[in-house]
């Protein structure tokens, strides 16, 4: 019988994420890839702005902490330099999709050989529930309290969509971690968007629908739900670039 | 001797930059500093270095940022609006200890102002900038030469100190043509191991770079502690200073840049015609030369403070001389420059002065 064990790649440390929260999963399935690819000791994190601020309080690994929004023109910095170690940026929907979303569309259109990791969980979570880029059309957040779209907040953003226009990009794929079939393509996704660096491929970013019970203002099992049936609706699951 | 080259100011920075190694730069177009990212464009391929014709001034000192933590000699470069975008990353930089160069080629201001030369970032510079209590280490070169040699030095100071520091020029020193003799590198310190870079933790324990302090409860507090401490040491080891023919002035220009240049010119011209005539210039703007300029405050009778400013630099002078002497001021903002004939004007109004009259306060 196969014994399940704490990967390596992430510190025994205590979760600061609260109950039902996707960051976890998350962690856990970018630490086993880099365990599983080996890379643990030439892979250098950055960690964002907002709930993962502290990805370095759990990953055993070289990190960098960026200002809100910065990480891939930091990671740009990093490869740049190091261009045989494996960077990958940790990013959630505020840093990625709103105040960094210059230095997203960009490092991507340059196609920099990251690998970029998206927690989109339409919600600014470390804040207190305020509304995403990609908060939902009619969800409720403590600065959207009619529900998005009724005071000129327009629709959600769609990162995905946006960045498969652009030439440079190699890889960009949506998965989620609301369900266990759902955290294995999540984890093959994550798996594919190293490897790609390893390989010199470029620029690969997986977009992880995530459960945030507590902003959201749910149940944990209600949480799962949303990303079931509401999240996957607006932000369909697939792949939405790959050059391989 | 060096071999002698005839560059422009932005091209002499650039090129001594990559004689001291460094092998990073990412910057964005401004006026007038167009030439650095150009330079650079073409010569860091040829020495393997990384040219990144960033997106935006903000992403371009990020990914200094990301270059520094990664262990490499590194710069921005940009003129006062680009500046004044890249100040929540400079703020990033110092608080996170990462050594690198950060040149200023000042325009008009404020707003998009224009791309006249200015001495208006002052404040900006010394006082701080972005948010919370830090320090950049500024240099005010007033040649090209200066620029060359003190680029290279700023590579040393900030791997020294682990600080990044602030090359102040403005538009005439980056677009100023003169011949600059290309000395060859050499350290002027004694630099320490780099042991906070991140290249993956191979034989080691993973390293954190980082700015934010949560833990302890006091950790910040002890942070910014010891940041002020390494502040302290900087003041007490590097405050660089130079005086011309101050030893009997009874009026001591004070300039710093370009525009103590155009003052030299004045003390010339002022003692051709007997008056006795001194400048005093800061080459480091922080630290300030605190006890050089309260030295030549006792000995003289009046201090005038010329800046292409409206008054930013003659408040650390005056705080500096603990009013030993009266202060005059000469200056203006918006792109305005002094000659050597409206500071000799205002030397001799001074001259026949009350003030002068009375003699040493």
């Amino acid at each position: 019988m196969q014994t399940l064990k704490r990967t390596e790649v992430l510190k025994d440390a205590l979760t600061h994420y609260c109950p039902g929260c996707g960051h976890g999963i998350i962690h856990r399935l970018v630490a086993e890839v880099i365990e599983e690819l080996g890379i643990r000791e030439i892979t250098i994190g950055t960690a964002p702005v907002g709930c993962a601020v502290l990805l370095y309080d759990y990953f055993n690994c070289d990190i960098i902490e960026c200002s809100h929004g910065r990480p891939p023109a930091v990671a740009t910095g990093i490869k740049r330099i190091h261009p045989d170690k494996i960077v990958f940026t940790y990013q959630g929907d505020g840093d990625l999709a709103a105040i960094g979303t210059a230095e997203t569309i960009h490092a991507a259109n340059r196609g920099e050989n990251i690998t970029v990791i998206f927690v989109n969980n339409a919600i600014y979570g470390m804040t207190g529930g305020q509304m995403a880029p990609t908060t939902l059309t009619g969800m409720v957040s403590t600065t959207s309290r009619d529900g998005r779209g009724q005071h000129g907040e327009g629709p959600p953003l769609k990162v995905c969509e946006l960045l498969s226009s652009l030439d440079g990009v190699y890889y960009l794929e949506r998965t989620a971690v609301s369900t266990p079939k759902d955290v294995n393509s999540t984890k093959r996704a994550i798996k594919k968007a190293f490897q790609n660096q390893i390989d010199g491929k470029g620029f690969s970013l997986v977009e992880v629908l995530s459960m945030c019970p507590t902003d959201w203002k749910v149940s944990t099992a209600k949480a799962v739900d949303f990303v079931n049936n509401d999240m996957k609706e607006v932000f369909p699951l697939g792949v939405y670039k790959d050059k391989s | 001797m060096g071999k002698k080259i005839l560059l422009k100011g932005n091209e002499v920075m650039s090129e001594a930059a990559i004689q001291a190694g460094c092998r990073f730069f990412a910057g964005y177009p401004i006026t007038p500093q167009n030439e650095v990212p150009e330079y650079m464009s073409r010569r860091m391929p040829q020495v393997g270095g990384v040219f990144v014709q960033a997106e935006s001034e903000i992403a371009a000192i990020n990914m200094v940022f990301g270059a520094s933590a990664a262990g490499a000699r590194c710069m921005t470069s940009s003129s006062s609006p680009g500046i004044s975008l890249k100040q929540e990353g400079i703020s990033y930089i110092a608080g996170a200890e990462l050594p690198c160069l950060i040149a200023n080629m000042q325009r008009g201001g404020p707003g998009l102002g224009n791309i006249r030369a200015s001495q208006a970032d002052y404040f900006q510079a010394v006082k701080g900038g972005g948010h919370g209590d830090y320090r950049l280490i500024v240099l005010a070169p007033a040649s090209t030469q200066e620029l060359y040699n003190l680029t290279m030095n700023a590579f040393d100071w900030a791997d020294y100190y682990r600080n990044p520091v602030l090359m102040l020029g403005d538009g005439i020193l980056g677009q100023m043509t003169e011949p600059v003799e290309i000395l060859p590198y050499e350290p002027i310190l004694d630099l320490p191991e780099k042991d906070f870079i991140l290249d993956g933790c191979k034989g080691r324990d993973p390293r954190v770079v980082k700015t934010l302090v949560l833990r302890p409860a006091e950790g910040l507090v002890d942070h910014n502690e010891h940041l002020q401490k390494k502040y302290r040491r900087i003041e007490s080891e590097l405050s660089l200073c130079d005086e011309y023919r101050v030893e009997d002035a009874d009026i001591v220009i004070a300039a710093y840049g370009i525009t103590s240049r155009i003052a030299k010119g004045a003390v010339r011209m002022a003692r051709e015609k007997g008056m006795k005539v001194g400048l005093i210039r800061p080459i480091t703007l922080w630290p300030f030369p605190k006890e050089s300029f309260k030295k030549v405050a006792y000995d003289t009778s009046q201090i005038l403070v010329v800046e292409m400013s409206h008054g930013q630099f003659i408040e650390d002078v005056k705080l500096a001389i603990e009013a030993a002497c009266p202060v005059e001021f000469l200056g203006k903002g918006g792109g305005w420059y002094p000659t050597e004939e409206i500071i000799l004007e205002k030397i001799e109004s001074m001259i026949t002065s009350p003030v002068a009259a009375k003699g040493r306060v």
